[in-house]
């Protein structure tokens, strides 16, 4: 019988009935120290330190800040000392602050390589969803299933629907896979993929990069999914290949990746299809990442709403965002633009970023940030001078870690700030009490800060 | 994990869709390194601003998606330390569900209409071994996977069942299908 890409890693990977093994297990300081509590207090050790691998990414300052010990809050810093106790007790390698492999825990374990298809990936972050690029089944977990896995290698799972997303077409100029993604959590709900590892699919997915797959990926636990999934394809073996935890009988791993795509003829719990070629950059009007348009248009009318629920809700968005109905999306100002976060600090991003803002001013009235995913991310801009492009064009360079994405270390908005954001999330308080985000893709941000103003990537010279 | 058999008891109601775990307990509460205490900050902003009020009932009625975004442990043990035992919703949030039963909080789904009518009820009794949520309207079935009613039921330790698996995982290990993957301590 034909099998989906999901089945054939599920299958793969299940000791017994609803018993999975994971491959590669991620961890970072926040959702780890309880974990590690609770094994010391039942007498458990680590199982597999081996396919565990943990940074500091949530907490750490981007100003320069080199070791846990100078970390300036004092919360933060036994956060992140902590981290670097339990990672030394139990065997665990660990890039914490100070280290040249330091980075955002899914900006890493690509770039390591430590990431490849087929396997099972999990960390204690609703976006590790971001490896499903790789043709990975990759997951976010809570503490307890943090402790499960660390104890056991394996967790014990529900197994989820399928779904498949397929757009046709190819995406238009300055339109990024930032806004394949949000257009599609605009269209299906953020509730929209509840229950389902969602593989996403079909010519404008296959053109997109690794980078812009891990985008698509990354986001889609902003509509709900279980898991992001895209099939493994050249690609994805030639980003790979050569990388520090690339496997040492490479030919052979291509072998079996090349056997995991979803066969012709399997069949989904869910099928959807979107035109890529009618995606527009997208901008959040208000606070999830359902509540986003296209730049043309404008704020939405509350009255206009499915629902009294709907209403209700995006009344209460609007309140929150400061936003009256009707007003065009290119007369929305932001005064904060934050370029990073697991979503868009790769390279390409920043690449992105650069070509639009080189030559160019940051607005007088905007105040603007790049923080690279990763040292390595950072090191590599760096070599290709996009620092001094963002520097000379007013925008602050700095280093690498969650940073604005949820306000976790000084990097936050003040009380009714508003920011453009390449980042995931735009709940209230999220980037800072009574901050203001909309998400945009690298381009879009990157161009608003020049104008002071979000504009139509498409037509703005 | 104390064993789940019967909750009982007054409803607080929180008519929202889409609550997320940054709301339930915003980030700054996140960097605490213990498991305990949470309960004093949940709903920080909306309790402080007087935008929503809650009471420590036992049962909390939200609305759909609840637990939506942040894979934040956290955000269920502030709920459970505030005082609530079981959340009843239309839908909730893979994420924030599974970690919901990990605790021994229990998440009941339940349609718009009958969560309605609990929250109207004021008060219900739920019962983990019937799958029944009874109130002044009726009652009302929920579904909840075996080995999750089971867990709940018995306050069973899901680490130490899996570890009685350890056989079965030493021979998935040995047969070279977890063979694959990164060596990190050798990165």
């Amino acid at each position: 019988m034909p099998k989906t890409m999901f089945d054939k890693i599920w299958e793969a990977h299940e000791v017994s009935e609803g018993l999975l093994y994971v491959d590669l297990h991620l961890v970072h300081e926040v959702t780890s120290p309880q974990a590690f509590d609770g094994l010391r207090m039942a007498g458990r050790g680590v199982r597999r330190p081996d396919k565990t691998l943990a940074t500091a990414d949530h907490n750490v300052p981007t100003d320069g800040t080199m070791a846990a010990r100078l970390i300036a809050d004092e919360l933060s810093r036994v956060q992140v000392e902590t981290l670097e106790r339990n990672c030394e007790e139990f065997g665990i390698p660990l890039y914490s602050l100070g280290s040249d492999r330091q980075g955002i825990v899914h900006v890493i374990g690509p770039e390591l390589g430590a990431t490849q298809p087929g396997m099972t990936i999990v960390c204690g972050d609703s976006h590790t969803s971001t490896h499903g690029a790789f043709g990975a089944l990759a997951f976010g977990i809570g503490t307890s299933e943090v402790e499960h896995v660390l104890a056991t290698q394996c967790l014990v799972q529900k197994r989820p629907q399928t779904m498949r997303i397929v757009y046709s077409g190819e995406l238009g100029a300055g339109v990024t896979s930032k806004d394949l993604i949000l257009a599609t959590i605009g269209r299906l709900g953020t509730g929209g993929m509840v229950g389902h590892a969602v593989e996403y699919a079909g010519p404008a997915v296959r053109s997109l990069s690794m980078p812009g797959r891990m985008t698509v990926c990354n986001m889609t636990i902003e509509g709900g999914g279980r898991a992001g999934m895209i099939a493994p394809d050249e690609t994805t073996f030639e980003w790979v290949r050569g990388r520090s935890a690339a496997p040492p009988d490479f030919d052979a791993a291509l072998e079996r990746w090349r056997e995991l795509p979803t066969d012709e003829g399997a069949s989904f719990d869910r099928d959807v299809e979107i035109d890529a070629t009618g995606v527009a950059p997208m901008v959040t009007w208000g606070t999830n990442p359902g509540m986003v348009v296209e730049v043309t248009d404008s704020v939405p009318d509350p009255a206009a709403a499915d629902s009294p629920a709907d209403r209700e809700s995006a009344e209460r968005a609007l309140a929150y965002m400061g936003l009256e109905p009707g007003t065009p999306m290119t007369e929305v100002a932001p005064e904060r633009v934050f370029i990073g976060s697991c979503t868009n600090s790769r390279i390409e991003d920043l690449r992105e970023a650069a070509a639009i803002v080189d030559g160019r001013r940051v607005a007088g009235s905007v105040r603007a940030m790049v923080v690279p995913g990763s040292q390595q991310v950072k090191a590599a801009a760096e070599g290709e001078g996009l620092d001094e492009v963002f520097r000379s064009a007013g925008f602050e360079w700095r280093e690498a870690g969650c940073s604005m994405c949820l306000g976790m270390n000084p990097d936050i908005l003040a009380e009714g700030e508003r920011c453009a954001s390449t980042s995931n999330r735009n709940f209230e308080g999220r980037q800072g009490k009574g901050g203001r985000t909309h998400l945009v893709s690298p381009k879009m941000a990157a161009a608003a800060a020049v104008e002071g103003h979000f504009v139509d990537i498409r037509d703005w010279t | 994990m104390r064993p789940l058999d019967v909750i009982e008891g007054g409803v607080s109601v929180l008519d929202r869709a889409d609550v997320d775990t940054d709301q339930i307990i915003p980030k700054q509460f996140l960097k605490r390194v213990e498991r305990t205490g949470f309960g004093e900050f949940l709903f920080y902003d909306w309790l402080r601003s007087g935008e929503i009020e809650l009471e420590p009932n036992p049962i909390l009625v939200a609305g759909r998606n609840f637990g939506c975004g942040s894979s934040r442990e956290h955000a269920p043990w502030a709920l459970e330390d505030f005082g609530f035992e079981a959340i009843v919703a239309p839908s909730f949030a893979d994420i924030f569900y599974v970690n919901c039963t990990k605790i021994g909080l229990l998440p009941v789904e339940l349609d718009e209409e009958h969560c309605r009518a609990v929250a109207a009820a004021g008060e219900a009794r739920i019962d983990v071994d019937d799958q029944t949520v009874t109130c002044a309207a009726g009652v009302f079935e929920f579904e909840i996977e075996p080995d999750v009613q089971h867990r709940l039921l018995h306050g069973l330790d899901e680490i130490g069942i899996t570890l009685e698996s350890a056989a079965a995982i030493d021979a998935f290990e040995a047969a070279g299908r977890a063979a694959r993957g990164p060596v990190t301590t050798e990165l």
